[in-house]
């Protein structure tokens, strides 16, 4: 029976005894029957709100029609359409705040779960070897791209699509950016994200890993090589509180423990070589999506008491719903409304503890959220072994400094046109390295439009 | 991307030399820079002191001592065995100029990060003046290729087996009283172990000698992304990686630097053990 409304079917995932002792992904994914049930509620609204508020703006309706139908392989080429990396954007869009928010039925119960059917079509073409089939016209052009993050991988395959030839241009060992290093395999399992990054070999993207533009390439180089370049350098750089005894061991920046865990597969060590020392009791300073990553990477690397450390409360935190929500069922303790004014250490230089000043809401800043005002001689200390700044990060410096000409914002991102063109003719930027801290689905967003001015760019260059 | 060793030399018990292709790296590379290996699939990122490279050949020579698991298994690789990444040059070249008179202070395989400053220091004209030390003889490497440079060149080792019977400081020592009545010395460059560092810079500081070190704390990604290589220069928080890794002797805090590098010591003996456990059984 076709059912209206209703309920979400429910997604199954590991319990929380279990998951907290592996890497493993939380959610199991729908099997084709949910998959099929859940597409049922659907109700085909005419003015598919879904899909003008979805930043690459897939034809959701369409790709649901085709799962309630049984259809998965055309579902798949609906998705993909749009969508050059659906089962990664399937499980980390924020889609409450995106599509599954406007849903019609997210007013009076759960709006359809479009997030985990977009994964199920991705994941049921990968276990079926089933592929897109495309037929590129070559062009002369070539254009490159730096970084392999979400912005790259979706600007590179659109041009491909165009017909132009991509090099793209990555500094680490592996393909992916944050995808590979940021988001833990618990969220986003690596063999996925290895799967979808594998597309652009197969549509003839060039990647040449370990090459850092401005260090073995230079910037004025690829200029001259390429017709177009892209810019996806993302926000890589961490901050830092600037605070007391941040030269302490056990002192870590979100990205340094993301990137050991999660790139270097620090949990796996010493099968796997690069080590990470994570105390019995840690601190992570922030309340993001990042924050919670780190947290939970923590509860399974073995810490026993994991506090996050925010200056507003659990209601203003930045973090996905079910982010947080996960990460309190993983038994997170929250301590709200605290600044840390300095890291305590011992004499042979190891974190002990923090120091936190208590703090009060006031007055909602432009942000829109109450604004943390301080308790002066509040002052109180927790014992800690490792501590981690989750502070959100910012452009990396090194591939700033060596592009002086490109115009930047007073937060180190590019200053882009509404067709994301810099200062520079052919020269256009797109995802983090615009945005600061933003979503894979919006530098995906960013990717296709950079693409498209691309496109345009040398259409009119040739005449 | 792999790369292939195409030379091997073993300099001295425990240190290695090994000459690697790869262009990419070898095309831009400027005395000073680095690079980061990492050899296999589940191999960690190594930041390492690169002591030649042939742009025609598109070749880069690493010298490296064994210290943990991933430089023992480096050791073991031989000629056409590959390494699986190279990533560089990363860092900021050397500041490369006629400054006049200059030493060179090289301690144990620092000698082999210093050996391409000298030459190119050299090369512009300065008077370069090397000190090298090891602990015994059969430690000091590259001592025949620094005294070909035509410089004048001190040993000191620790035991007395070689030169100076005491530490490269002692002959710093030496050499800035020396000096003193025939124009003084302009610069000091010094790479080494921190401890060897920080006794140079407390030589110079009170002489007011110009004092360059390159740091070596511990990497990741090398590209300003994480921050472990993070160093305190007068108190400013700064990144040996994309800021350094020289940076001005006088300034750096060594106290910060010897703590941060005790950070993964007793995780790098269980790799170690691990890794020899693991060799023991194949054997």
């Amino acid at each position: 029976m076709i059912q209206i409304g209703g309920t979400r079917v429910v997604m199954e995932e590991q319990s929380v005894n279990e998951r907290v002792k592996n890497f493993r992904s939380v959610p199991f994914g729908y099997n084709a029957e949910e998959a099929i049930a859940e597409a049922q509620r659907c109700i085909q609204c005419i003015h598919g709100p879904c899909e003008k508020l979805c930043p690459v703006h897939m034809d959701i309706k369409a790709m649901i029609r085709e799962i309630v139908a049984g259809n998965f392989k055309k579902a798949f080429f609906i998705a993909k359409k749009d969508n050059a990396i659906p089962a990664i954007t399937g499980r980390v869009c924020p889609q409450e705040e995106q599509c599954e928010g406007v849903c019609p039925f997210s007013l009076t119960c759960n709006g359809i779960n479009i997030g985990k059917l977009e994964a199920f079509v991705a994941d049921w073409a990968m276990n079926n070897g089933v592929k897109e089939g495309f037929h590129i016209e070559e062009k002369p052009e070539k254009v490159a791209v730096i970084g392999s993050g979400p912005a790259g991988i979706s600007c590179a395959v659109d041009l491909r699509k165009y017909g132009y030839k991509v090099t793209m241009f990555e500094a680490l060992h592996k393909a992916g950016g944050v995808l590979q290093y940021g988001i833990p395999a618990f969220r986003l399992p690596k063999d996925i994200v290895d799967y979808e990054i594998s597309y652009l070999t197969e549509v003839g993207v060039e990647v040449k890993l370990n090459h850092i533009v401005g260090q073995n390439i230079m910037f004025n180089e690829l200029r001259k090589k390429f017709g177009a370049v892209f810019i996806g350098t993302g926000a890589g750089a961490p901050q830092f509180l600037g605070i007391e005894g941040e030269r302490l061991k056990g002192l870590y920046s979100a990205n340094e423990f993301l990137f050991r865990t999660n790139l270097m597969k620090a949990y796996k060590f010493p099968e796997y070589d690069t080590p990470i020392v994570c105390g019995n009791t840690i601190g992570v300073i922030g309340a993001g999506n990042v924050a919670m990553d780190v947290a939970r990477c923590a509860i399974r690397l073995g810490a026993k008491d994991v506090y996050i450390l925010y200056r507003r409360t659990k209601k203003e935190a930045p973090a996905r719903d079910e982010e947080l929500q996960h990460a309190i069922e993983e038994k997170l303790k929250f301590i709200e409304l605290v600044n840390p004014t300095r890291v305590l250490g011992n004499e042979d230089g190891w974190v002990t503890g923090i120091e936190l000043l208590k703090m009060k809401l006031g007055e909602p800043d432009k942000s829109g959220r109450p604004r943390p005002i301080k308790i002066e001689g509040s002052e109180f200390t927790m014992k800690l072994d490792t501590v981690v700044e989750a502070l959100g990060s910012k452009p990396n410096r090194l591939f700033l400094d060596q592009t002086p000409e490109l115009e930047t914002t007073r937060w180190g991102t590019f200053k882009v046109d509404e067709n994301l063109m810099t200062n520079i003719e052919g020269v256009v930027a797109g995802g983090d390295a615009i945005r600061g801290n933003a979503t894979v689905i919006l530098a995906l967003g960013d990717g296709r439009k950079a693409a498209e001015s691309i496109h345009n760019y040398i259409l009119r260059r040739r005449k | 991307m792999i790369h292939k060793i195409i030379d091997k030399k073993d300099l001295c018990p425990g240190n290695y030399l090994i000459e690697v292709e790869a262009s990419n790296v070898a095309q831009r590379f400027q005395p000073g820079q680095f690079v980061i290996i990492r050899i296999d699939e589940k191999g960690e990122r190594i930041p390492l002191t690169v002591a030649d490279f042939n742009t025609q050949k598109g070749t880069i020579t690493l010298i490296f001592q064994v210290v943990g698991k991933s430089t023992k298994q480096l050791g073991i690789l031989n000629v056409g065995d590959v390494v699986l990444d190279c990533v560089g040059p990363l860092g900021n070249p050397s500041e490369i100029k006629k400054f006049g008179r200059v030493i060179c202070v090289g301690g144990g395989t620092g000698i082999a990060c210093i050996y391409p400053l000298i030459r190119a220091l050299a090369d512009t004209g300065n008077e370069v003046i090397s000190v090298i030390g090891a602990r015994t003889a059969s430690l000091l490497i590259l001592e025949n290729e620094i005294t070909a440079l035509g410089s004048r060149t001190c040993v000191a080792t620790d035991d007395g087996s070689k030169g100076h019977h005491g530490f490269v400081t002692d002959v710093l020592m030496n050499l800035l009283d020396e000096y003193r009545n025939s124009g003084g010395v302009d610069r000091v460059i010094a790479i080494g172990p921190p401890v060897m560092m920080k006794a140079v810079a407390d030589i110079t500081k009170p002489r007011q000698i110009k004092t360059i070190v390159s740091l070596n704390s511990v990497m990741l990604d090398g590209t300003g992304m994480c921050g472990s290589c993070r160093v305190f220069i007068d108190g400013e928080m700064k990144l040996a990686c994309i800021d350094g890794p020289e940076f001005d002797a006088h300034k750096v805090n060594f106290e910060d630097l010897i703590s941060r590098l005790e950070m993964f010591k007793e995780k790098e003996s269980e790799a170690i053990n691990y890794y020899s456990s693991k060799a023991g059984v194949k054997k």
